[in-house]
């Protein structure tokens, strides 16, 4: 007797023109078993679910690819870990290991670089609302201070004063560079002329030094053009200094928003064929620097805040299914443990999700929802996808970039993370909440108390 | 219940009245064959039960009345009609 | 030459209002008796007219649009060839591009080989990056200016004067007369595709198209120029006629010397009133008319796919003037189990060689 095949649910799809093929039109068609070597049915049995998996192995590859590529091309440069892309120790100390300093944009952020070991002398300190005392501690720190507007640098001036320092400071720089929308409102305008002024207004104050300048361009920014360009205007600028001022910088900070593997909802085509790779890039911040005219001793030090590029695509989450469902309009839908509160960046990119086990049957349209009790928690909407069983585990990438701190305890507690090493062991790099992480900070006071 | 539909055994569905064409998988083509020949719930699902190998969590019963919306979503079937039994 | 007889993959079976390569491609490896292979074809959706050629093509297969990713294209490529092991496969759409660039080992571990440009050179005929050809290069390309915010849009006047063109770097264009209406094309661009939004100067004059090979090394090939003769309300050519004029033809050259272009193009150029010649578009494949050079003794497709093969091909002979062609739109009747056959297995065999 023949074996019966396996039931799948019935499935009818209309034929629409431009929708006509059923021939694996939708990435994610692969299952994906494991991550690093280590099978997701291990993870979850030992974690739970949800939980983001992070590979240290990519996440190392990503880091000497970028400065191994930006170290052929330019004498000295020094990557910066820009802590708010993803603050887990254990994800900074590998950067830290591989030799990044911290970029910082607070307080709280500060404090995290120095606990995990970085001297204040190695932290970039950006962001356009610096504490008195988060600033003092910095400028005391001989920290690399990039100034974002007049009242910080007032502020800078007093405390200076005040401590009788003469602290070296950078000034933050936004201009219209390529194809890419400007961000205007951080640091000081270089097209319009307010940025020289700024300086002008630096020096003339007499009690700080100009030594470094930055500009941050934006963020999952595709288009190669915006960095030669913004490094020229930044190499003009450092040139204009040093021939009409006399200052020689130390640092010159081109900021980060290289892109990921990563797919914004609006783009055509995955990330593998749209995001340049790292090394043109660095092609592209070193063609724009080309111009800049300084003797080979007193070259700048060429610091690269690069966050998302180097981080996003080392992480994966794993989730699992909970329930299907069909929606009056015929869609499929498919609810699973982990939503928005997990997934933030789920509201502006179309993650990769991978079954971890082959799937068959009909790819249908799909959307898949998370577990909150709200409208707003859509993971994946218009997927193509095949029929799922409730208890299979999905592999949800890129998510390694900005999830984990922007995450939130919002109807759920927030999952675990694992690390996996380049040898295969892995261990939780932040552990699963319990209620007494939150409730432990709740106070109920007296009125309320008693009858 | 009448169901005017050309049903391939390959699983591609023509729809004579609209000229609408389907793809089925299995499990549809088999439904949809099934009501051709006036069957009832009770009996779409002993006809799932019959060819396919079907797990413990499976709901055939939901699957089948779920699968009558889409007919009647793509107006292949009245809205207003039921499965009997 | 020997003949050729490798079987070559061909892409862009959209024979439609809007057509794409892929049939023009096939008709003139099939119509050249130097060609000696199988042709398969490979489209995205299953009423693609290319499938419905049996005489051009030895099987059609689907295979997953380009948003798909280059993992389940090369799964579907991999099925394909292990039935039709060809050794050549000539992308003929845009957009197909990207995941195949630089792709040479894992084409070459399915047996297939490529004429591509690299991925610089893509980029570089970019339309937001063409004005980097007239600034570098000194190539002639209408002025224009990537706009990014809608204030740009009011400094337009000063820059050159209306009417001027709106479009984006992907599809489209829009001819203005007056600040409003830029500003509001500029919107429905930055809407539409996104950023950036191009403002480029109107040339007034007439269109004509060349179809280029380069050899990657700077060298030209072969070209057929061709003046469009009738055109869709898509502005697509309906019927058209090579022509010859040297000054095109230099330029041509000269755009596939600065570029080191490899592979098939489509240059899109402007004659103006003085007979001077400005640079629209480079397309970075063969353009849906490309059978008309083959008709005029430049078998392009098959000098890409012999190129794509690692044969020497240096220089195509000279064209004929006068050669002309008209798209002719006919129906082609079906069964409904042929479309089944499509529908059902994403294939389609059998070539009618009466």
């Amino acid at each position: 007797m023949s074996e019966k095949p396996r039931y799948e649910r019935p499935s009818l799809q209309r034929h629409r023109s431009g929708a006509m093929n059923k021939m694996g039109s939708f990435p994610g068609l692969r299952s994906k078993g494991q991550i690093d070597g280590v099978a997701v049915g291990e993870l979850v049995e030992r974690y739970g679910s949800p939980v983001f998996v992070f590979s240290q192995r990519t996440l190392e590859d990503r880091i000497r690819t970028l400065r191994d590529a930006m170290r052929l091309r330019w004498p000295r440069v020094q990557l910066a870990w820009s802590y708010k892309t993803n603050y887990l120790d254990a994800i900074c100390q590998i950067h830290h290991r591989e030799g990044s300093w911290a970029e910082v944009v607070s307080g709280m952020e500060y404090e995290r670089a120095m606990r995990n070991g970085v001297p204040t002398s190695q932290i970039v300190f950006n962001g356009p609302y610096k504490d008195d005392a988060s600033l003092e501690r910095a400028l005391v720190g001989q920290s690399m201070v990039n100034l974002d507007h007049y009242d910080e640098l007032a502020a800078a001036e007093r405390i200076a004063e005040r401590l009788g320092l003469r602290p070296k400071v950078g000034i933050r720089l936004n201009m219209s560079a390529g194809s890419t929308p400007r961000w205007s409102r951080f640091g000081f305008n270089l097209d319009s002329g307010q940025a020289w002024d700024a300086v002008r207004r630096l020096l003339g104050g007499g009690k700080l030094d100009l030594a470094g300048i930055h500009c941050h361009l934006g963020t999952f920014v595709l288009d190669l053009d915006a960095y030669r360009e913004a490094a020229g205007k930044l190499a003009a600028f450092a040139n204009r200094l040093r021939d009409e001022l006399g200052v020689k910088l130390d640092w010159l900070d081109v900021g980060g928003g290289f892109a990921s593997q990563s797919r914004l909802k609006s783009q055509y085509l995955p990330g593998e064929q749209a995001t340049p790779p790292l090394s043109r890039y660095a092609e592209a911040v070193a063609d724009g620097l080309r111009g800049l005219n300084t003797p080979p001793s007193e070259m700048p030090l060429l610091i690269l805040e690069t966050g998302r590029a180097l981080v996003d695509d080392a992480g994966t989450l794993i989730t699992t299914v909970v329930a299907n469902k069909r929606l009056p309009d015929g869609r499929r839908a498919v609810v699973v443990d982990a939503g928005v509160n997990t997934l933030f960046t789920s509201f502006w990119y179309q993650h990769q999700i991978h079954p971890a086990v082959p799937l068959h049957g009909t790819p249908e349209p799909t959307v898949i929802y998370g577990p909150l009790c709200m409208n707003i928690d859509v993971v994946a909407d218009s997927l193509l996808f095949p029929p799922v069983e409730v208890g299979t585990h999905l592999l949800v990438g890129p998510v390694g970039a900005y999830n984990i701190p922007q995450s939130m305890q919002f109807i759920f507690l927030r999952p675990p993370a694992v690390l996996i090493s380049p040898r295969g062991e892995h261990g939780l790099i932040r552990r699963a909440e319990v209620l007494e992480d939150l409730v432990s900070l709740d106070r109920v006071p007296d009125w309320l108390r008693g009858e | 219940m009448e169901l005017d539909l050309a049903i391939s055994p390959s699983g591609f569905v023509f729809d004579p009245r609209t000229g609408a064409t389907f793809s089925a998988n299995p499990a549809a083509r088999l439904l949809l064959e099934g009501m051709q020949e006036g069957e009832g719930l009770a009996a779409l699902v002993a006809r799932l039960q019959a060819h396919f190998e079907v797990g413990e969590a499976d709901d055939l019963e939901r699957d089948v009345l779920e699968f009558l919306r889409v007919l009647q979503d793509e107006t292949l079937v009245p809205a207003e009609r039921e499965l009997e039994g | 030459m020997a003949r050729f007889t490798e079987t070559v993959l061909v892409t862009g079976l959209n024979a439609t209002d809007n057509p794409g390569p892929g049939v023009a491609v096939a008709q003139s490896l099939r119509d050249d008796p130097d060609f000696g292979g199988r042709i398969i074809g490979l489209a995205y959706d299953m009423l693609d007219p290319g499938h419905f050629l049996p005489d051009l093509f030895d099987a059609s297969y689907l295979i997953p649009y380009p948003s798909g990713g280059r993992e389940a294209l090369f799964d579907r490529l991999a099925y394909i060839q292990e039935r039709e092991h060809a050794g050549v496969l000539l992308p003929n759409l845009d957009s197909e591009l990207p995941a195949l660039m630089g792709q040479e080992a894992a084409l070459g571990a399915l047996g297939l080989r490529t004429f591509l440009p690299s991925r610089a050179q893509f980029d570089q005929r970019n339309k937001d990056r063409l004005g980097e050809l007239r600034d570098k290069f000194g190539i002639p390309v209408p002025r224009s200016v990537n706009l990014v915010e809608v204030e740009g849009v009011y400094a337009l006047h000063k820059l050159f004067p209306f009417p001027m063109v709106i479009k984006s770097p992907f599809y489209g264009a829009t001819i203005v007369h007056n600040t409003d209406e830029a500003v509001h094309a500029f919107w429905s661009a930055a809407a539409q595709w996104g950023y950036p939004v191009i403002a480029q100067a109107y040339v007034e004059g007439e269109e004509v198209n060349v179809t280029a090979l380069g050899d990657g090394r700077g060298g030209m090939v072969g070209a057929v120029a061709m003046k469009k003769m009738l055109l869709t309300d898509k502005g697509k050519g309906w019927a058209g006629v090579t022509i010859r004029d040297r000054g095109l033809l230099s330029l041509s050259e000269e755009l596939l010397r600065v570029l080191s272009w490899r592979g098939p193009c489509e240059i899109e150029v402007r004659r103006d009133r003085q007979g001077a010649f400005h640079l629209l578009e480079i397309n970075p494949r063969m353009p849906a008319w490309v059978d008309l050079c083959f008709g005029a003794g430049q078998n392009i497709p098959l000098a890409t796919a012999r190129l794509a093969a690692g044969e020497a091909v240096t220089s195509l002979p000279d064209y004929r003037v006068g050669a002309a062609f008209v798209r002719v739109s006919t129906n082609t009747l079906l069964t409904i189990e042929e479309l089944e056959t499509l529908s059902s297995a994403g294939e389609r065999h059998g070539r009618r060689t009466s």
